[in-house]
């Protein structure tokens, strides 16, 4: 099964850079990254631009709409995500929880659907 | 409707002490808990039909495993998608196709609780579902006995059983670095599903027997399935104690009659050697936890043989060995009382007010504890403000009746 763990923290919220701590904490996700796909579990993973960089787009009665900013103001924003290829939700929980995030933010998990025909 | 026959009585008496254990068997071969349940289900109304003209077969069980698996075989060629399942429907059909009398049901009831018990359910749709398919209650009796409408009940579990087919929630025994903390998970069910029976939050009924019963049944299982963990037999021993007082904490009327008032002849003689018997080998183990100490308090109770003997000394100090485990205001309340006791009510008083931050303002254990043990230091008009404040803050009609009859009690000293 593939897993899908979106990574919300807040803006501002754990290691910054130019701090002491940016340089351990960037260096997790380099070691992250290597058990994921030393174990086979890696398909894909990105980590995306502040949220101030968000476009929303819509379509309504054929008409496109555009918006400067998220689709939702929150204060935990949406700041990356790792596509994982899991046994089933208790390996993809064991690995969500090391991505380095997990330790200020939280790793919402969530199945991708196969289809079936 | 007639009332039920005897065929028909032997007929549900087996089908529930068998459920657990053919539908675990069901869902690990099926892989989908609602297509298991569904076939069980065909299987039983054939089994009614067949049973009461025919008698009971010589192995219901399997009798009831191989009717459920070619109920299975048929619902699923039935189905849109069965192409995509020919491997299961031949595998199922070399099943269906054995001698029922060879029939070994394989168990997997330690997966099926695992599962039911798993963190990414929620908490009450947890309790409801291992109840469901462990226990084998119907959603009309889960629902009354959680006062909820069947509908409401059935929608609960329907969404339950979706979420672990579609969120991949495993159907197995954790790994052992997982493990301490799912177990946990699971005997917090089990224990919720008793003190649901032992005594109600809300309305008339004090106690609602077959919960406790029950739960006293899914502990045995897990228990007879993982022997070498005392944290499980320490929570069936707790059980046993606890449950062994079932018959004096409710007086004829219905009203909670308290520890130091209880009539201890009618208390379950059996129960308690049972009860002691397993927390005695739960404690040789040597890997204490929270259910054990909690066993040994309410073994220290039951194996007293008035309340003037009870060993307060033991208890504070099983208290205060709890509290480390489990540093929670209900341990340190509790706490303090055996400490009033073993000691005297002042000093219990002092360490009831250095528990309360704030936090147990509107906690009514805290101020019913409060207004006892302020009586018996002779603080009479706080005691009696804290028995008013006590019962504002419980639902429970009983306890209501209970606090009201000992702040009466309190204004005939006063006066």
């Amino acid at each position: 099964m593939q897993f899908m763990c979106l990574i919300y923290s807040a803006e501002g919220a754990g290691p910054q850079p130019d701090t002491p701590e940016w340089g351990p904490f960037m260096q997790g996700y380099v070691d992250f990254g290597k058990t994921v796909q030393d174990a086979g579990k890696f398909v894909a993973g990105d980590a995306l631009q502040p949220v101030a960089t968000a476009t929303t787009v819509s379509v309504r009665d054929g008409k496109t709409e555009t918006i400067d900013g998220p689709f939702a103001e929150t204060k935990e924003v949406l700041g990356g995500y790792y596509l994982l290829d899991c046994t089933d939700l208790d390996e993809a929980l064991k690995y969500a929880a090391m991505i380095p995030t997990a330790k200020h933010g939280r790793i919402e998990v969530r199945p991708v659907v196969v289809w079936d025909n | 409707m007639s009332p039920p026959s005897a065929t028909q009585r032997v007929i549900e008496q087996t089908v529930r002490a068998a459920w657990g254990r053919i539908l675990a068997s069901l869902v690990k071969t099926l892989g989908d808990f609602q297509l298991a349940e569904d076939c069980l289900q065909d299987a039983l109304v054939s089994a009614l039909h067949h049973w009461q003209r025919n008698g009971l077969p010589r192995a219901p069980d399997a009798w009831l495993i191989t009717t459920a698996r070619r109920k299975a075989i048929d619902r699923i060629r039935r189905s849109a998608v069965h192409k995509s399942h020919e491997a299961e429907l031949s595998h199922l059909a070399d099943l269906a196709n054995e001698p029922i009398e060879d029939q070994v049901i394989p168990d997997k009831r330690l997966e099926m609780i695992f599962t039911c018990c798993h963190p990414a359910i929620e908490g009450q749709t947890r309790v409801a579902l291992t109840l469901r398919t462990l226990g084998g209650l119907t959603t009309d009796e889960i629902a009354h006995a959680f006062l909820v409408k069947p509908e409401t009940m059935a929608q609960r579990l329907v969404r339950a059983k979706r979420k672990i087919a579609l969120a991949g929630i495993p159907y197995s025994v954790p790994d052992a670095d997982v493990l301490p903390q799912r177990l946990s998970a699971v005997l917090q069910v089990i224990y919720l599903i008793f003190n649901e029976g032992y005594s109600a939050s809300s309305g008339d009924d004090l106690t609602r027997p077959n919960l406790s019963d029950e739960a006293i049944r899914l502990a045995r299982t897990v228990a007879d399935l993982m022997p070498s963990e005392p944290e499980v037999t320490g929570l069936l021993a707790l059980m046993l104690l606890h449950d062994s007082r079932r018959a004096a904490r409710a007086a004829r009327d219905g009203a909670l009659v308290p520890l130091d008032q209880q009539d201890r002849t009618l208390w379950d003689a059996g129960k308690i050697a049972d009860g002691t018997r397993i927390l005695r080998k739960s404690l040789a183990s040597q890997r204490v936890g929270p259910y054990q100490l909690q066993a040994a308090i309410s073994a220290a109770h039951a194996n007293a043989t008035s309340w003037g003997v009870t060993d307060w000394q033991d208890i504070s100090g099983l208290y205060g060995l709890l509290f480390k485990l489990q540093p929670t205001p209900v341990v340190q309340i509790n706490h303090a009382i055996a400490v009033s006791y073993a000691q005297t009510p002042e000093a219990g008083l002092a360490m009831l007010k250095s528990a309360n931050d704030g936090s147990l303002d509107r906690y009514q254990p805290y101020h019913a504890a409060l207004a006892d043990l302020s009586a018996r230091a002779g603080h009479l008009a706080i005691a009696r403000q804290s028995y008013e404040t006590a019962i504002s803050l419980t639902e429970n009609r009983q306890e209501q009746v209970f606090l009201a009859q000992k702040a009466a009690m309190l204004a005939t000293r006063l006066s």
